[in-house]
């Protein structure tokens, strides 16, 4: 990421603010990421430990949880657990400086539904954090996917745009389905890499930006609106409106 | 603790008392068996003799009284049987036999008696011991029939002075073999101990003392030393590794804190922004690299190799190559592959896939074809001798053949290749990558270009 700009959904006012809490113990990391949610328009509430992180989840309703995985008195994994079996459901996002695959597999059994390592950039947390937010939105029986006239049916894996059917690979249809999902919120190259090749490194090339020109070359090709926004800095987005 | 008490406490020493103490036995045994089949035998058939005289003189005494018993101890007396005799009246005067007088002391009746007698040789009078059996007749006659058995209890003592004699030198000489063989095991094993001390306080370089005489202490040695060598390999790899870092690390931070002590001059907020950019730019580069080197230490560590797991390497290989087809045709190159079926292989996906494309990666950087244009890269898999044989080819500058072994090392990056991103880390990843999963990586010459072969075992189900 070469510039952390705080393209946000809820500061351009396309969606309503979430409101978020973090459980973080560094109070300098802690107060640059409450600071950064606040500037995208969020409400965000803070908790220095685990104890008392998990009082605040329990207390008020919240759309997003951010939790870091070592914290003091509670652990984040079992804060999370505490939080699964009393019935919250919201989604969490959890921190954490242990990068290994199985570390993240642990994180995402204790109930975590994102993992993002240390050291991290805001635009991609902030990514993230927005794409969880909205997960609720989408039902995922819907059988068919809309981004204003693109139409994707997940049952017979066809795409078309303004009723043009659109041939698209396998691969190809993948990673538009995971950015309609995420219609309106940006999506990361990283987040793409995990989700749509399910790959948890990095390759020094950047090996995304040719597929998704390739994507929007058969969507937006031949049409007046351009749906595949390249976000500066951030990743892509598939606009709504 | 003494050495003396050290000796005595070492399993040599103990192992030679356990043996003396068997061979003393052994040596009694033995001796214990010769005394009783012969000094044993010899002095029971004297017994038998004598008692059969006494029955016999008795029988005479009985049938023909006081005149029969003389007759034949007179008679016998003078044969030169070598049987004593002595038949004494009530008042203890000697009536007839050899023997010139009872011996002295009062003897009971029936009874076995050791008792001295001289006997001429020569000249000299010289005092034997004899053996007999001592009886009371009717009447308060008393009879005397003995044996000398001087000769005979000699070869006893002599055969029990042979065994204490053996016991004893047995004794000494084991006890100061083993003390001996004890203070040799000893001191080999104080030369083991000093070495391992002095390796722990901090010299590798130090090996176990070998004596050349390849028995299982010398075995021990060398096994030792071939772990000791292992290690110092280890340590050098790591210290190679650490140094590397810190020069690799310190390079962009002089660059970073240059940077951003000449934008703290400047006013302009244009200036600002940009080192700004450029220090996150460097940042995340520094995390690339940390990152690498993170997945090497991963698939190095031996959790990795716990969670191996069967997978289909045609899979891997496919996601790779077509994440990659895009970049290669947009670079001008391609990208062709070609698998043969059934790559079954025990492994992390994870790695595997890091691996392959690493070598993507380096083939696109610096594959370019001599005419400059992109690189045409080919993937082909192939199963040989149970392994599944994975070729990366590009048809690039290639690497020279002196640097191919040194390019896997941590860090390691050619001059020409300076100019382009990277860490250095890639091979380096692939190889530990390999070794995790039991194979290896060869680096070969394409002609023109490089070849990249992963080699590891098939996965039989």
């Amino acid at each position: 990421m070469t510039t952390a700009e705080l393209t946000s959904a809820a500061a351009r006012g396309t969606e309503m603010p979430m409101r978020i809490l973090v459980i973080e113990d560094d109070r300098d990391a802690a107060t640059w990421l409450v600071k950064g949610l606040k500037e995208s328009g969020h409400i965000v509430d803070l908790a220095g430990d685990g104890e008392l992180g998990l009082a605040l989840a329990l207390e008020a309703v919240h759309d997003v949880f951010i939790v870091d995985r070592m914290l003091p008195k509670l652990d984040g994994l079992t804060v999370i657990q505490r939080m699964r079996s009393d019935g919250i459901k919201a989604p969490v996002l959890i921190l954490s400086a242990l990068s290994d695959v199985d570390e993240r597999v642990k994180g995402l059994r204790a109930g975590g539904d994102d993992y993002l390592a240390k050291p991290y950039a805001f635009a991609e947390l902030l990514a993230r954090v927005e794409g969880l937010g909205s997960r609720k939105l989408l039902d995922p029986k819907d059988a068919k996917l809309h981004a204003m006239d693109l139409e994707l049916d997940l049952l017979t894996r066809t795409v078309s745009r303004g009723g043009k059917p659109i041939l698209l690979q396998p691969r190809e249809f993948k990673l538009l389905e995971y950015l309609v999902r995420n219609a309106g919120h940006i999506v990361t190259r990283t987040m793409l890499l995990e989700n749509v090749w399910d790959y948890h490194f990095d390759p020094q090339t950047n090996v995304i930006d040719v597929h998704v020109s390739r994507l929007r070359g058969k969507i937006d090709k031949g049409f007046d609106e351009a749906l595949l926004q390249t976000v500066r800095g951030s990743g892509y987005m598939i606009r709504v409106r | 603790m003494s050495v003396n008490t050290k000796i005595f406490r070492t399993s040599t020493f103990r192992l030679a008392a356990i043996y003396l103490l068997v061979f003393a036995l052994s040596v009694a045994a033995i001796l214990g068996y010769v005394y009783y089949s012969t000094v044993g035998l010899l002095e029971r058939q004297i017994q038998d003799t004598i008692r059969a005289e006494v029955q016999g003189l008795a029988d005479q005494y009985r049938v023909r009284g006081m005149p029969g018993i003389f007759d034949v101890v007179s008679r016998r007396s003078l044969e030169t049987s070598g049987t004593l005799y002595a038949l004494v009246g009530p008042d203890g005067g000697h009536l007839a036999g050899n023997l010139e007088a009872m011996p002295k002391g009062n003897l009971p009746d029936d009874t076995w008696l050791d008792f001295p007698v001289n006997v001429g040789k020569g000249d000299s009078v010289v005092e034997h011991t004899a053996h007999g059996y001592h009886i009371e007749l009717k009447g308060e006659y008393e009879l005397l029939v003995a044996h000398d058995v001087q000769e005979l209890r000699q070869f006893g003592d002599l055969i029990r002075n042979t065994l204490y004699g053996a016991l004893g030198m047995a004794l000494v000489l084991g006890l100061s073999g083993g003390y001996l063989m004890s203070r040799n095991f000893l001191r080999r094993v104080d030369a083991i101990t000093d070495a391992s001390h002095s390796i722990m306080a901090g010299d590798l370089s130090q090996r176990m003392p070998i004596s050349g005489s390849e028995d299982e202490l010398d075995r021990l040695a060398v096994s030792l030393n071939d772990m000791l060598s292992q290690i110092e390999r280890l340590m050098v790899g790591m210290k190679e590794v650490t140094s590397n870092v810190a020069h690799d690390l310190k390079t962009p931070l002089t660059r970073m804190r240059a940077r951003i002590e000449a934008a703290l001059r400047d006013t302009n907020a244009v200036e600002y922004k940009s080192a700004l950019n450029q220090t996150i730019e460097e940042c995340d580069s520094l995390l690339r690299t940390f990152n690498a080197l993170l997945s090497i230490a991963q698939s190095e560590s031996g959790q990795a190799r716990q969670q191996l797991q069967a997978l289909d390497m045609n899979d891997i290989l496919t996601d790779v190559v077509e994440l990659y087809e895009p970049i290669a045709e947009d670079a001008g190159g391609s990208l062709t592959m070609h698998f043969a079926s059934n790559l079954k292989v025990q492994g992390d996906r994870q790695l595997l896939a890091q691996a392959v494309s690493n070598l993507l990666d380096n083939a696109l950087k610096y594959g370019e074809t001599v005419e400059g244009k992109g690189a045409e890269i080919a993937v082909n898999a192939t199963i040989e001798n149970n392994e599944v044989v994975i070729v990366v080819s590009d048809h690039g500058k290639g690497i020279p053949a002196e640097d191919r072994d040194r390019v896997r090392n941590r860090f390691v990056r050619l001059d020409e290749s300076r100019s382009k991103p990277g860490n250095g880390l890639g091979l380096s990843l692939v190889a530990s990558v390999m070794t995790l999963h039991n194979g290896q990586l060869q680096l070969e010459d394409n002609q023109p270009g490089l070849k990249a072969v992963l080699r590891f075992p098939l996965h039989m189900v």
